[in-house]
């Protein structure tokens, strides 16, 4: 037993801090390409496209069905061996890709239960003023859709700022990345990653306060 | 379940539409919309006349255009307010200017009574509230025909008066309705003609002294007795 080097943590803070602006970055982009491919999935799982529907099942079972770092590792030193013009592609936007596709699988499954959750008065309202299938559904029922998966997908977008970690194991020197190679210089390794653990924790907890006030926008129409 | 419908509306004709429960009058009228989709015969409102065997997205969505359906579950949006109801149609189908739009809506909104309501959520709105703001969003389509399926069902008995009102008022404008009620005092004052169904067919028909006055078939005989009491 020793005691921990508090002056070294205190010291850590400002160097991990350095890094979160590019965890955040991959947490960001990859959430808004999810949500974007999540949403896309989640209306043709709805409508039911013939053959494209297979695809879509079969991506979202995939995705799903492996984890993310096997996925990670597939994509960045997997595919350049096969398809040539993907050597070029750096750490950051493989990372970014994987939580992408991977995210994509699970919150197509959450957007599809919240769009059957919208009441079928909803969109029989929509079709009887002569709303095209697309005005429908982007107008009426995909903002009412959004309000009934925001609990779930703020969960994902927690879970995926956390995914941003494994992009360490893609070379990414991110808040995990910054982590390790201080360790590695003072062998402090406690010391290091319950400083980079703390600041997941805080940063997922700022996160948490947004939660409660996108809730309440969301239910600014709902309130008696 | 609907057999054998042959029904014509003049233009301005107000048509009721009575009957027992089950019976298919809502579904005549949700029919006509392609809300439910008939598997044969022939829909013609205005200049549109579609073929249910061989209709195309185009020709529903046309029908639909002719069309406006007031609810019985009031149906309004409920991610948008009383005003934006009744624009949403207006910008999004008919691609009428924003500003345009909202004047429409303003000037429907003091018509049914709801000016101060413009910007409320169907949430924050009593029953009858929203079904006059249905029947605004219907009115302000300025639609040919406007399908009424049991505005007044879901009603609680304090804002039945105020809807029936309200749809007094659009039929002293001579729009044509086709309206399917259980309110047989408002049946008799307002229907030009009045269309008794009973399983899946129209049984009888008539302007509202003959079928209240000198009913002929025993189906309606029954039916008004129970009704009426």
């Amino acid at each position: 037993m020793r005691a921990l080097d508090l002056d070294y943590m205190l010291g850590l803070v400002p160097v991990i801090l350095g890094y979160v602006p590019l965890t955040l970055f991959m947490a960001v982009a990859g959430m808004v390409f999810a949500l974007i491919l999540a949403s896309l999935l989640a209306v043709e799982r709805v409508a039911k496209v013939p053959v494209l529907d297979w695809f879509v099942v079969l991506f979202i079972s995939f995705f799903r069905g492996t984890p993310l770092l096997v996925q990670l590792f597939l994509f960045y030193f997997g595919l350049p061996q096969v398809l040539s013009f993907l050597t070029q592609i750096d750490g950051v936007t493989a990372a970014i890709m994987g939580l992408t596709l991977h995210f994509s699988a699970y919150m197509a499954e959450s957007i599809r239960a919240a769009i059957m959750g919208v009441d079928r008065s909803q969109w029989e309202a929509a079709q009887s003023i002569g709303m095209t299938q697309g005005q429908l559904m982007w107008r009426i029922i995909l903002p009412q859709a959004a309000r009934i998966a925001a609990p779930t997908l703020v969960n994902y977008f927690i879970d995926m700022i956390k995914g941003t970690s494994l992009a360490f194991t893609l070379g990414v020197t991110e808040m995990m990345g910054a982590a390790q190679k201080e360790a590695a210089g003072s062998f402090l390794y406690f010391e290091a990653f319950l400083v980079v653990a703390v600041m997941y924790w805080a940063i997922v907890e700022v996160l948490s306060q947004g939660q409660k006030r996108l809730e309440t926008h969301l239910n600014k129409a709902f309130v008696r | 379940m609907l057999d054998g419908i042959n029904l014509q509306i003049a233009d301005g004709e107000r048509v009721v539409v009575i009957g027992p429960s089950g019976t298919g009058k809502s579904t005549l009228l949700r029919c006509l919309n392609f809300l439910d989709v008939p598997q044969a015969g022939q829909i013609t409102v205005g200049d549109v006349t579609v073929d249910a065997a061989k209709a195309r997205k185009a020709d529903v969505l046309a029908l639909r255009r002719r069309t406006a359906m007031v609810f019985q579950n009031y149906a309004l949006f409920a991610n948008k307010t009383a005003k934006q109801n009744i624009m949403e149609a207006l910008v999004t189908v008919q691609k009428g200017s924003k500003a345009e739009a909202e004047e429409r809506a303003l000037s429907v909104l003091a018509e049914t009574g709801l000016a101060d309501k413009a910007d409320s959520y169907p949430a924050a709105l009593s029953g009858g509230q929203q079904q006059r703001v249905g029947i605004g969003r219907a009115m302000a389509l300025g639609a040919e025909l406007m399908l009424f399926d049991e505005p007044t069902s879901a009603l609680d008995p304090e804002w039945v008066g105020e809807v029936l009102d309200l749809m007094r008022a659009v039929a002293e404008r001579k729009q044509t309705m086709l309206i399917v009620t259980h309110e047989m005092q408002f049946a008799r004052e307002i229907a030009d003609r009045v269309i008794f169904m009973d399983g899946g067919k129209i049984v009888e028909s008539g302007p509202p002294s003959q079928i209240f006055g000198a009913p002929q078939d025993a189906r309606l005989q029954k039916f008004l007795k129970r009704v009426e009491g």
